[in-house]
């Protein structure tokens, strides 16, 4: 029978004081945790109200005006204050000092001003709602977002701030993973996760600032009326679209390589096995870190950019494909002989697999200068950023959630009730998107309010879709609260996995561990110590 | 006739549409062998090897690697890659190199209807009547802010600039009524944006053109006017029934007091209505945003008379 050690960094101090002043990397990201999970809330009622819109053509329950914002926020909330701090800010910080064995990070102060910055920031952008709404879509393009009465500078003024917090994370961890390895961890034995984290601080702190600089510059023509980027000033509109880019593609990249580095731990870990092509693996999220700079011009194959631009960031854009591809081979061939256990986390790297796999193919189509033309601002489009953001990214985080909930709180979810919310969120994820590539290649624009009624059964099914998908989350919600106090104790090491984080106590010290830890196997050793799962 | 298109496309309109849809689907193809390959790999793996066929708990084989096993799933992909990219940048410079013998209309978006003018001095509002088997150059610019020229049928997408001229082409293959739509976000009525491109044969397009020269001849000013008011894309924001759309419904209107933004009470007369289509920043009815764009340019005097006298009628 597994116990609940005494002391541990949950009870050592009590009180919201202890909360809101810590400097304790696990309760920060467990600060973290709750505000992101407060965003994908109100990010997630807005999709579905996005979807109830589009039920049937026309009016269904608000006007256009307010459909255009709802969509906005969506997307606003959902990139800036959901994807991009949750698995680096959240899972990142509870878990990578514990799988360096480290005592912290190496910055704890500026660990927690980052927080604070996320909150002011997201403060900001939420009060542009009460200020009057956005109505730009949340890639702010001008002249559109230069001219519309809407409050674009308040959002674009939390997206500014909610950068800095990005940035500092970023650089927090680059000094950490640097300085901080327990003895014996060299870079090779670093586990994935931390590769994964390692290449994602790196374009945070190298692209993040050029964002920053649009979106001032944005704010400067708005309030000062200095002609950039309006051509009614003498400014060029397609210069934006360079700027914004230029941040953004790399950014889908924050978004996605810290979910890959939690797939090679979820896989290794519940294959039992070696994982296959460790540094093929490690190296790929770098060059995809590099690559990811050099392709932003994808977006624009249809904006007037040239024919010569054009095909050069197509051919890079295949470019930055392979390394993805090589890593999906990878993390098959790690299950093979492996001791297979299908535990929640196994079946959102799953998940992950199959989805991200088909977010990653359709981006072929895109990448493909003549099939762009057609597809470029369709729902196809819509359809493949959410199989890889959601597919991927979402399934990455919700599979290190489930894994790491037990060294969070001690305590293990009810499994019954995790196979039931994933399948719904599953079926209900490809009835939802599914639909939208079909919806795409047919001829359908995005952020439409109304639609022409040959897309209508389409419109339904992927809104009936958004339901399920809904249901799922809800299950998820209530399973997951209910365990953090009730759930069965979890033991040390839940899963039997090598990784450092799971040698101390469930949930850990104030200090990760009782004694400094010293490396004595790599993390995934597993063809030479059978480790002992605590929970059954 | 293909008017249904296949499982994923739309029908094919344009001459290059086909040779689109060829790079497509093999695509598609060459995808589904990869995906099958990955979730026949994660099932067959997950079943064979799942850990309750395992009688003992046991170590695993240390697999690092396999290097012949990785440059294959690294030069395959990669060979695939290639090709798919200089078929489609085969395609795209056929889709940007325009015929020298091809006619020239030019295009202008604006918030929230397309115009159209031809050399020949016609000009329309949301609707593009092209002669079929013609190369099609089209000149586009935008008042206002950036909006995109697709038509899902032609597979043709570009978009329209307010600092610059884009320019696009098309020829169509056979008469018919396809969609058009705009495809770049911008505003309340971005999905109101939608025209038709009307493709008729050689004849019926000269026909055509000989008619808009001299448009409406032989119809009453009301008529004429309710043509208009369709034609000229007053419709998507304006009801002639009484709802309140992007603007003010126009139906009952006439003889009635209005009130402005300004608070001023000013009675709708025959100049009140002119003014409102050749200078709508000049009054703001209140409770509406000043979105109208000027007719002025777009209409000649004939047509606003008719507008009026259309107006003037609706109870
Ligand atoms: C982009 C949307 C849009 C289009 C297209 C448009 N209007 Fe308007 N119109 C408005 C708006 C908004 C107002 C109210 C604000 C104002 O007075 O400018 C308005 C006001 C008017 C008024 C004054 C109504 C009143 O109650 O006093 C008239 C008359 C009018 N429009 C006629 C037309 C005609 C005729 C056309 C087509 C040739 C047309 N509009 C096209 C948006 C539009
Ligand atoms: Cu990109
Ligand atoms: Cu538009």
């Amino acid at each position: 029978m597994n116990t609940m050690p005494e002391k541990h960094y949950l009870n050592e101090k009590r009180g919201w004081k202890s909360w809101l002043f810590t400097l304790d990397h696990k309760r920060i990201g467990i600060l973290y945790l709750y505000g992101i999970m407060a965003a994908f809330l109100v990010g997630g009622v807005f999709a579905m109200l996005v979807r109830l819109e589009l039920l049937h053509p026309g009016r269904d329950l608000m006007d256009a005006k307010t459909y255009n914002q709802f969509f906005t926020l969506h997307g606003a909330v959902m990139i800036f204050l959901f994807i991009i701090p949750s698995i680096p800010a959240a899972l990142g910080n509870f878990v990578l000092p514990q799988m360096l064995g480290a005592k912290d990070v190496a910055f704890p102060k500026l660990n927690l001003a980052s927080w604070y910055i996320y909150v002011v920031g997201a403060l900001v952008a939420i009060y542009s709602i009460y200020a009057g709404g956005v109505d730009t879509g949340w890639t702010f393009y001008t002249p559109y977002s230069t001219t519309t009465s809407t409050s674009v500078v308040a959002m674009t003024l939390g997206a500014f701030i909610l950068g800095f917090s990005s940035i500092f994370t970023g650089l927090n961890f680059i000094v950490t993973i640097h300085k901080m390895r327990a003895p014996g961890m060299t870079w090779f034995k670093m586990p994935l996760f931390i590769w994964g984290l390692y290449a994602t601080a790196i374009i945070q702190v190298m692209a993040t600032p050029v964002l920053g600089i649009t979106l001032l510059l944005l704010i400067m023509e708005r309030v000062l009326a200095v002609g950039i980027f309006d051509p009614a000033m003498g400014g060029d509109p397609v210069l934006f679209q360079h700027f914004f880019w230029f941040y953004s593609h790399p950014a889908v990249y924050i978004m996605i390589l810290p979910g890959m580095g939690i797939i090679s731990e979820l896989i290794a870990t519940f294959s039992q096995k070696k994982i296959f092509g460790y540094k093929a693996i490690a190296f790929s999220s770098l060059a995809i870190a590099f690559i990811s700079f050099l392709v932003w011009g994808h977006h624009m194959f249809v904006s007037g950019q040239s024919q010569l631009a054009s095909m050069i960031f197509s051919f890079l854009t295949f470019l930055v494909g392979i390394p993805s591809g090589i890593k999906v081979f990878n993390w098959v061939a790690t299950m093979y002989k492996g001791i297979i256990r299908f535990d929640t986390p196994m079946l959102y790297a799953l998940a992950f697999l199959f989805l991200f796999t088909i977010g990653g193919l359709t981006g072929i189509f895109l990448g493909t200068l003549a099939t762009d033309v057609h597809l470029h601002d369709t729902y196809f489009v819509v359809a493949h950023f959410h199989y890889v953001m959601m597919g991927g990214t979402v399934m990455a985080f919700l599979g290190g959630i489930h894994f790491w909930w037990p060294k969070m709180w001690g305590r293990m979810f009810n499994k019954k009730w995790a196979l039931l919310s994933w399948l719904l969120i599953f079926i209900g994820f490809n009835m939802t998107f599914f639909t939208q590539f079909i919806l795409g290649t047919k001829g359908m624009p995005r952020r439409y309010y109304n639609y022409l009624d040959q897309y209508q059964p389409l419109h339904a099914f992927s809104s009936y879709g958004s339901w399920v998908l809904g249901l799922g989350f809800l299950i998820m919600a209530v399973y997951l609260f209910y365990s953090i106090k009730r759930g069965p104790v979890a033991g040390n090491n839940p899963w039997g996995s090598l990784t450092f984080e799971w040698k101390s106590s469930s949930p850990p010290p104030v200090a990760n561990f009782e004694t400094e830890p010293i490396l004595k196997h790599g993390p995934y050793d597993y063809d030479k110590i059978i480790p002992e799962r605590t929970y059954s | 006739m293909d008017t249904v298109g296949t499982l994923f496309m739309p029908p094919e309109g344009s001459t290059f549409a086909g040779e689109i849809d060829s790079l497509f689907y093999f695509i598609v193809y060459a995808s589904m062998v990869i995906f099958g390959i990955v979730l026949f790999g994660m099932l067959f793996f997950g079943l064979r090897y799942r850990h309750s066929r395992h009688i003992a708990e046991a170590t695993t084989p240390g697999i690092s690697h396999n290097t012949k096993l990785e440059l294959v799933w690294s030069i395959i992909p990669t060979v695939l890659v290639l090709i798919v990219f200089f078929w489609g940048f085969h395609v795209f410079m056929k889709m940007n190199v325009v015929p020298k013998d091809a006619m020239e209309i030019k295009v202008t978006g604006q918030k929230w209807f397309w115009s159209f003018d031809y050399p020949e001095g016609v000009t329309t509002v949301n609707e593009l009547v092209v002669p079929a088997g013609i190369p099609v150059k089209l000149l586009m610019s935008s008042q206002d802010v950036i909006h995109s020229f697709f038509v899902p049928d032609f597979r043709v997408k570009m978009d329209v600039l307010p600092n610059r001229y884009s320019v696009t082409w098309f020829e169509a293959k056979r008469p018919g009524i396809y969609n058009l739509f705009c495809a770049e976000f911008c505003g309340d009525g971005h999905s109101e944006m939608i025209g038709k491109v009307k493709v008729v044969n050689e004849r019926e397009y000269a026909v055509w053109l000989e008619e808009g020269t001299s448009q409406g001849e032989g119809l009453s000013p009301e008529q004429l006017g309710e043509q208009l008011f369709r034609s000229k894309a007053c419709i998507t924001c304006h009801s002639a029934e009484g709802q309140r759309l992007i603007g003010p419904p126009v139906n009952g209107i006439f003889g009635h007091d209005v009130v402005l933004k300004s608070g001023q009470k000013v009675i709708v007369d025959e100049n009140y209505l002119r003014q409102s289509i050749l200078e709508p920043q000049a009054d703001i009815v209140a409770g509406y945003d000043p979105v109208m764009p000027t007719y002025q340019g777009l209409l000649n005097d004939r047509q606003i008379d008719a507008l009026v006298a259309y107006i003037k009628s609706l109870k």
